[in-house]
């Protein structure tokens, strides 16, 4: 480890506990402004885990959010919490792995299309269970967690996951998964085996994403269909993921950073234009930021330093 | 041995290879001779697990089926492939490149001692180890493509149109370079529409048409043979242009 890696690591590890120390100087507004954050950047960092390199855009990030947040619903008042977590991580496990074998095989625009069917398909199913078996729709939370409870987990969820994105990226199967996106049929003559490398990310991406939905949680105390499953969540981690750039590893956390404080903000100031202005924020990040901001900064400094050097 | 055995493959209703039969010995150097859409990439795919050939076929190596193993599987037994048109991952570096080609759970332990043997083979890829691919010549381009499937060990190398798109004497140096391969004691399967110099480096060819074998004999008697000649090498005006 070179001196440069061990600086790299002290400033991780000093910033990390300065977050963690975010509810001590901050109000309650704040630090739901920093759980906001903390879920966002972990939804786009685990989204971008899969789709960065792979390339298959997946709008199925609600999917496994609320299956999370509808186990912690069902199951908190029959198991202990850190076991609900588990089941909930298990449960999100089990549904990536069912999909990700049946669609993976999917290119392109069928794979985006597919997983945004699978969210609706999963609320419809979960509204018509309640409807029909259980009678109610729309559950209560009585989880005697605080909000720095919810912030410390999803830090710490958000920490592991960039962690987690790092070391995959320096292993083998980052190198692997660079190449996949580019071109599958050199990649299985490389010796790589495809279908199983991006089960294995599609699934770690989805059991992270599930555990967000299922941190959060409690803090709607009300809890339905319709709260849980909104497609906008996927959508904001995928731009999120593209602001910053999903194929670098703090691209996702730059993307979501602004973009949440800008969405918080927007909602605050014109809750009836929130939806126009989304639009064309994506539509404007597309064009002008097609690689995201982190490709962008290092193309700008690249340009910059080329011109210095003759 | 490599032993392509009475394999047939089906496009749809289109017969595209119909009843191969073609065999390399250890360390042999065979070319597979023929025009566009003769089926000789298929033939290829075919052995590399891209395609799955009709019941009753047979690829073995060494006694071993291959049929029916995904491609990745067929790297590990030991037959890598450069695919046409390079195989290479352009946003990598070319140390990069050599290092997926050790991918495969037979070659993993053995990078630094592949990664220097192929650099020995190709002195001009050990200067250019931090370079993007894409930026490359495409015969600079070639030897990278050569030289990661060169690092997963093959018993057997497989080239699907090496030649093309080359400068004449760039295609002069691959074979040469291929040369020096063949003396590492891998075997090589060619497929080639450059007929003289890939039969000058063989030591069998094949001459397939309309997806079968319609010819097979050394190298040496191929390159003289007034068929082949005639065929290929446009010794009649007709057909000079093919």
């Amino acid at each position: 480890m070179t001196a440069r890696d061990l600086a790299g690591w002290a400033a991780a590890l000093a910033t990390l506990a300065a977050l963690a120390l975010a509810p001590v100087y901050l109000d309650a507004y704040g630090l739901g402004l920093m759980i906001g954050i903390a879920g966002y950047v972990t939804l786009a960092t685990a989204w971008a885990l899969f789709s960065g390199p792979t390339r298959y855009v997946s709008l199925a990030t609600v999917a496994f959010f609320g299956i999370g947040a509808y186990t912690v619903a069902v199951l908190s008042e029959t198991l202990p919490y850190p076991l609900v977590l588990l089941v909930a991580a298990l449960i999100g496990l089990v549904v990536a792995l069912v999909v990700g074998l049946s669609t993976l095989r999917l290119a392109g625009v069928y794979f985006v299309i597919f997983t945004f069917g699978l969210a609706e398909l999963i609320r419809q199913l979960v509204t018509w269970y309640e409807v029909n078996v259980t009678g109610t729709l729309g559950r209560y939370i009585f989880l005697d967690l605080g909000s720095e409870d919810i912030y410390w987990q999803l830090l710490a969820l958000g920490a592991t996951t960039i962690l987690l994105a790092w070391w995959i990226g320096r292993s083998r199967i980052g190198l692997a998964l660079r190449v996949i996106g580019d071109d599958e049929v050199v990649a299985a003559h490389c010796g790589i085996d495809i279908a199983r490398v991006k089960l294995a990310l599609f699934a770690a991406s989805a059991v992270i994403i599930t555990l967000v939905g299922a941190i959060q949680a409690p803090r709607w105390t009300y809890v339905e269909p319709a709260i849980v499953f909104n497609p906008t969540i996927s959508f904001l981690t995928l731009i999120m993921a593209l602001l910053g750039g999903a194929n670098r590893l703090w691209g996702p956390l730059l993307g979501a950073v602004p973009l949440f404080l800008l969405f918080e903000w927007l909602s605050a100031n014109f809750p009836n234009h929130y939806s126009i202005i989304l639009g064309l924020l994506f539509i404007a990040i597309v064009f002008v930021l097609p690689k995201g901001i982190v490709a962008f900064a290092e193309k700008q400094w690249k340009g910059k330093s080329a011109e210095a050097a003759p | 041995m490599l032993e392509v055995a009475n394999l047939c493959l089906h496009y749809g209703q289109h017969l595209a290879l119909d009843s191969i039969s073609v065999r390399a010995a250890k360390g042999e150097t065979i070319v597979i001779l023929g025009a566009n859409g003769a089926g000789k990439s298929s033939l290829l795919k075919a052995v590399a697990g891209m395609v799955s050939p009709d019941a009753g076929s047979s690829v073995a190596l060494d006694g071993k089926q291959l049929l029916g193993r995904p491609a990745h599987e067929v790297v590990e037994v030991g037959i890598a492939l450069v695919p046409e048109g390079r195989g290479i991952f352009g946003d990598l570096t070319v140390e990069e490149n050599l290092l997926l080609g050790a991918y495969a759970p037979r070659a993993r332990g053995e990078e630094t001692r592949r990664r220097a043997f192929v650099y020995e083979l190709f002195p001009k890829l050990a200067q250019r180890r931090g370079q993007y691919a894409n930026t490359m010549s495409g015969g600079e381009q070639q030897m990278v493509a050569i030289g990661r499937a060169l690092m997963s060990n093959p018993d057997f190398l497989m080239l699907d149109e090496p030649s093309l798109g080359l400068a004449p004497v760039v295609v002069t140096e691959l074979f040469a370079t291929l040369r020096r391969v063949q003396q590492t004691g891998v075997g090589l399967v060619i497929v080639e529409q450059n007929v003289k110099v890939s039969l000058g480096i063989a030591d069998r060819g094949y001459l397939m048409e309309a997806g079968r074998i319609v010819g097979e004999n050394s190298a040496q008697a191929l390159l003289e043979d007034e068929a082949v000649q005639r065929a290929f090498l446009g010794k009649n005006s007709e057909m000079q242009n093919r």
